[in-house]
């Protein structure tokens, strides 16, 4: 068998597979690759015949065909079972411990020792004679046992006022916590446990709401009495307040409640005024929207919802007579000139004259005299309304003139000449204001264009000054001078009335808001008071025409009288004291007094109620 | 955190700013707010350096646990480093005035600390030196004898004491283990206490030098000798048993100067006229109450039987000069035994006494605070063992005008004038206290009077309205009939309060709106009061009759 081993090395050997050598040998020739011409059938058939087949392999260095030997076999053997190659090595051998616990008494190596190990070592020995050295110094002392246990001494001894620091001054210190009462006692009164309702009530609130913050509980002795379970959660919440609760100083209210009602002078020393019930005027049998009184204080005229207008005697509340107009009256005005007697009505769209036959028949006679003089213009003028003689039944029944207005008509009021007259209708957008004289029978629109919806008017009792009351405030114009000459912010939401003081220089609101606003035109456009007495919306106000009175009246079915004096100092501010309230109608459809009214000449008061009265107080 | 601690231990608190809106860019949410000056007053704290230290220490420490450094570890716990909070105490407090001020929290910390057990939730030496600190304020109040009232609440034992002229009220927890909530963070706690221990020890030190006695206090010499066991065995550790012997509170304390010979302050006279004579004399019988207060319990010998409260009731007794012992097994310090025939008080807390030793009286331990609120010796009747104890009444509650009082205090009342107690004052108490009744309830009608009279008028006119219409229709239907009229008394003085009471309301009508709205509050607040104070008395009464209904029922059947 030839040696002809291959030197190519550890190489994959499919490199050599287009080759027809596969290596060298020793010598540097090629090894070429055995002759392999078998076919799949020459394979077989060496299969089946040759005994060694199984056991043959190939070399793939070579490339040749090498028969295993039996040797070879066993060791292949052994080795797939997982066993040694070696037949002879036994892997159970008992093993003998080289280096163990056990000392030996002779060394394990053979090498001698060093010297450094018989010579003490000079670094040590300088690093101890230094230590010894600083100890002998005293540079190093022993550790002292530590002391954790504080020590006190005389913190104030010496107090420096200077040292107290400036921020200490706003120091805010915290407030103590409050003592305890009876109620906390572990065996208090009886009245101070709480009853299962009040126990059952406690339990049902907020931590925060409670006003304790425990339940009253009674220990019949010292003994029985149990932890509390919530003390160092108690002590946990103060510790919180003490550190995240933001301080503030408050100054505590130390009022006497008596101290803050205003000092007024008493009513009983600013007498007169109206004080009880004397007088009712029964016959309507509804609501009576508006009352007039004559200028001489004998008659009064009441309109009411039932369409009657109704006039009385004052002294002896007896109805004279009754005049039925057909409609709800909203308004009655009686002239005040007393060599005129007259009446202006407002009803539904028209505005009536009305001669109220009563009292000294040459007054009637003159008055109608007076309204019959008018001779028609030449040149008929376009009026805002139409003038309308009345119809002999209506004559028979009192009514002079009637004037069409073509829209409802809410209020009617005189001038103080007993000429003019004015009169407001609803007409939102045009002209809502009418000026009317009744001698010449005609009328006028004095504003261009309307300030809002106009609630009431009124003519200046003694300079020619027009006063307008809008929703929320009250325009003053010069009828001379045909310009505005003041504007008054009521302060209110929505004005009912007006009234303008017989002086001329204060005038009073009243609105829907409960409120009275009073005003003194010579300080301010503002309101110089604005009183809150009605609980209800204020439907009329009024002021004496000698007395220092008004009044107001409202839906909760009252009237306030109040004192209003007015000096002539322009220094002094008005007084206003409130001296009675009125009470007597009943409340009907959720009204109570619609319009209030002084008597001209005496401390009375007559006032309108829902309820179909009249009433008279003096 | 440390800003927190730094709030805590500075006192600094936020505050209210004066405009909400402008300093929380307009928006009106809660926040705290701190002012900023006090902010950065806390940065020039020199603490503030010391906690950083503290943070580098712990996180050295931790290092040298993960590398298993134990000598490293040794060392650096050697090393740590502490603070002080002297100059902080100083700071807070420039006065010792104004540290009594603020001691009322201190005082009930301590207490609080003191009972908590010596594992877990706070350092043992924390609790143990609050324990420190609470018996030797104690003993500075025996010795000064400066306790003013006791009360026993559900909560705990309120006690005042009245130190230079500044009322301190602390509350201690009764003796039962806590109960350790979860929703308290004991950080915090620890945080106050540790200023607070700081602040109590020095002024401990200040009020034990005022009264010349040796700071960590000393006892006596010669109590020591009475104190010491006599069978030789050690009861504790020398160090643990001085504590203990102090907290026992029974002897008395060494004083740095010998006391000179019980030597009586008087008050100087000055001559004086007028009402300051009268100041003076008011004051000068003050003082002589005050002294006869603070020896109530003078000359008079207690034993504590075992299942009373120890501690509170040796404290108070031992405030008002009394003498106190207890059963040797209970605790240290016991001086004399249940058998000695000098005990005149027997302190009990059983509904039964077994052998009852003739000389002494058999009491249960209300008597003893009750006594000392009401400032005398109270009739022991009440509190024999077995009996329905009277009411603990709050010494706290001084009662003003209009306030409900129970009729137990108005009993206490008459007592301290000097009035006999018995049956009689008893009674003549309940009719005081039923007159004052009438009274309220006048009130209150008057209340409603003036309510009740706009009605009246609306009727009255209503009535008479009525009359007329019927009259009027009566007329035309009927003939007329003539009856004598009754003749009508008009009482004046009812008139003239209506008048009055109209003129009131008319000028109430005038107020200004902003001073409506105070005077209805403030009017308000009133009722309010007078109403609970009725309710109480309702119940009460309510009360009594109910008791009084029992007894009858209880008599009969006993008849029958």
């Amino acid at each position: 068998l030839q040696d002809i081993r291959n030197t190519v090395g550890n190489i994959p050997m499919e490199w050599y597979q287009e080759f027809p050598h596969i290596g060298y040998d020793l010598d540097g020739k090629k090894i070429y690759k055995p002759i392999r011409s078998k076919d799949e059938l020459d394979e077989f058939l060496e299969k089946m015949e040759n005994p060694e087949y199984w056991r043959t392999v190939q070399d793939r260095l070579t490339g040749a065909d090498v028969t295993l030997s039996d040797e070879q076999l066993e060791l292949i053997q052994r080795l797939q079972k997982g066993q040694f190659g070696d037949i002879n090595f036994d892997p159970y051998e008992p093993a003998v411990d080289f280096f163990s616990h056990e000392v030996r008494i002779h060394p394990v190596t053979n090498r001698p020792a060093d010297k450094r190990s018989f010579i003490p070592s000079l670094v040590e020995k300088e690093k101890v004679s230094k230590l010894v050295h600083a100890i002998k110094m005293g540079w190093i002392q022993p550790r002292k046992p530590k002391d954790d246990s504080p020590v006190f001494y005389d913190l104030w001894a010496r107090e420096d006022p200077n040292s107290i620091l400036g921020r200490h001054k706003m120091h805010i210190p915290a407030p103590k916590l409050p003592l305890p009462g009876h109620a906390e006692s572990y065996n208090p009164p009886p009245e101070f446990l709480l009853s299962p309702e009040e126990e059952s009530a406690w339990e049902q609130q907020e931590p925060a709401e409670r006003k304790l913050n425990f339940v009253p509980r009674k220990f019949q002795s010292l003994r029985a009495v149990p932890a509390y379970p919530r003390f160092i959660q108690e002590r946990f919440e103060r510790c919180l307040d003490l550190y995240l609760c933001p301080r503030q100083r408050k100054m505590r209210v130390n009022v006497d409640p008596e101290d803050l009602i205003p000092k007024l002078p008493k009513p009983r020393d600013l007498q007169p005024f109206p004080t009880t019930q004397a007088l009712i005027y029964r016959g309507h049998s509804s609501l009576v929207r508006t009352i007039s009184v004559s200028p001489s204080g004998q008659w009064l005229v009441s309109g009411s919802d039932d369409g009657t207008l109704r006039l009385w005697e004052v002294s002896s509340a007896r109805c004279l007579r009754c005049v039925p107009v057909g409609s709800v009256v909203t308004s009655v005005a009686w002239n005040p000139n007393p060599s005129v007697c007259l009446l202006a009505v407002a009803v539904d769209e028209r505005a009536l004259l009305l001669n109220p036959g009563l009292g000294d028949r040459l007054l009637l006679s003159s008055t109608d005299q007076l309204l019959q003089s008018w001779e028609a213009p030449q040149e008929e003028r376009i009026q805002p309304v139409r003038w309308i003689p009345a119809s002999p039944e209506e004559f028979r029944s009192g009514i002079r003139l009637v004037l069409e207005h073509g829209k409802p008509v809410t209020q009617v009021t005189w001038h103080g000449k007993g000429d003019y007259w004015a009169s407001v209708q609803r007409n939102p957008g045009g002209a809502q204001v009418l000026i009317h004289q009744s001698s010449r029978r005609w009328s006028q629109s004095p504003f261009r264009k309307s300030p809002g919806l106009i609630q009431c008017v009124q003519f200046h009792p003694c300079r020619p000054y027009f006063l307008v009351a809008s929703q929320r405030s009250v325009r003053i114009y010069n009828l001379l001078r045909q310009e505005l000459c003041k504007k008054l912010d009521s302060n209110c939401q929505w004005i009912s009335s007006m009234a303008v003081h017989p002086g001329g220089d204060n005038v009073i609101c009243g609105s829907y808001d409960s409120k009275l606003a009073w005003f003194d035109l010579d300080l301010s456009t503002r309101p110089y008071k604005l009183l809150r007495h009605h609980r209800r919306a204020l439907r009329s106000v009024a002021f004496h025409r000698r007395y220092p009175l008004f009044a107001s009246g409202s839906d909760d079915g009252t009237v306030i009288v109040c004192h209003g004096m007015v000096y002539s100092d322009l220094l002094q501010n008005a007084l206003l004291v409130p001296l009675k309230v009125l009470k007597g109608h009943v409340n009907s459809l959720d009204l109570g007094v619609l319009q209030v009214l002084f008597h001209p000449t005496q401390p009375w008061i007559f006032s309108s109620g829902a309820d179909g009265t009249v009433r008279l107080y003096t | 955190s440390v800003p927190r601690r730094l709030c805590i231990l500075k006192g600094i608190y936020p505050h209210e700013p004066k405009h909400k809106k402008k300093v929380n860019k307009g928006s009106t949410a809660p926040r705290t707010f701190y002012l900023l000056k006090d902010i950065k007053f806390l940065l020039h704290e020199p603490i503030v350096n010391k906690f950083r230290e503290y943070k580098v220490f712990v996180r050295k420490l931790r290092k040298a646990y993960g590398k298993s450094e134990w000598g490293t570890v040794e060392r650096l716990k050697d090393n740590k480093p502490t603070y002080k909070l002297d100059h902080i105490v100083k700071e807070r407090y420039p006065t010792f005035i104004d540290a009594l001020r603020d001691l009322d929290d201190a005082l009930s910390m301590c207490f609080l600390f003191s009972t908590f057990p010596r594992t877990g939730k706070c350092h043992v030496q924390t609790i143990q030196l609050c324990r420190r600190l609470a018996v030797e304020f104690q003993n500075y109040v025996i010795a000064s004898r400066s306790l003013r009232k006791v009360f026993l609440s559900i909560k705990g034992i309120y006690y005042q004491a009245e130190v230079l002229g500044q009322p301190i009220t602390w509350i201690t927890p009764y003796a039962f283990s806590h109960d350790h909530p979860t929703d308290v963070d004991y950080r915090v706690m620890a945080t106050f206490t540790e200023f607070y221990t700081t602040l109590l020890g020095f002024v401990n030190f200040r009020l034990y030098h005022s009264l010349n006695l040796l700071y960590p206090p000393k006892i006596d010499s010669q109590a020591e000798d009475e104190l010491k066991p006599a069978e030789g065995k050690e009861y504790a550790m020398d160090s643990e048993s001085y504590l203990e012997r102090l907290s026992a509170l029974s002897a008395s304390l060494a004083r740095a100067v010998a006391p000179a010979h019980e030597e009586e302050v008087e008050m100087d006279e000055f001559p004086v006229e007028g009402e300051t004579a009268e100041q003076m004399d008011s004051k000068k019988k003050e003082q002589e109450a005050l002294e006869k207060h603070k020896k109530l319990f003078e000359g008079l010998r207690f034993f504590l039987n075992r299942e009373v409260p120890r501690e509170p009731l040796a404290f108070v007794i031992r405030c008002f000069g009394g003498q106190v012992s207890w059963d040797k097994s209970l605790c240290i310090g016991a001086t004399y035994d249940a058998t000695d025939p000098s005990i005149t008080h027997h302190i009990i807390d059983r509904p039964r006494v077994d052998k009852q030793v003739v000389g002494r009286y058999y009491l249960q331990p209300q008597w003893v605070f009750d006594s000392v609120n009401a400032k005398l010796c109270l009739p022991v009747a009440d509190y024999f063992p077995g009996v329905l104890l009277p009411p603990h009444l709050s010494p706290f509650v001084t009662e003003k005008e209009g306030d409900y009082i129970p009729p137990e205090k108005l009993k206490l009342l008459a007592l301290q004038r000097g009035e006999n107690p018995g049956a009689g004052s008893s009674q003549k108490s309940e009719e005081e206290e039923e007159e004052e009744e009438d009274d309220n309830d006048n009130d209150k009608e008057e209340e409603e009077e003036v309510d009740e009279s706009e009605k009246e008028e609306e009727m009255k006119l209503q009535k008479m309205e009525d009359q007329k219409t019927q009259s009027t229709q009566s007329n035309k239907a009927l003939p007329v009939k003539v009856t004598a009229g009754k003749v009508r008394l008009e009482d004046k003085q009812r008139l003239e309060q209506e008048q009055q009471s109209e003129e009131k309301r008319l000028a109430i009508m005038m107020m200004k709106k902003r001073e409506k709205y105070l005077y209805k509050k403030i009017m308000f607040g009133k009722k309010r009061k007078i109403r609970e104070a009725n309710k109480l008395a309702e119940k009460r009464k309510a009360h009594d009759a109910a008791l009084k209904e029992q007894k009858k029922k209880s008599k009969k059947a006993r008849q029958v």
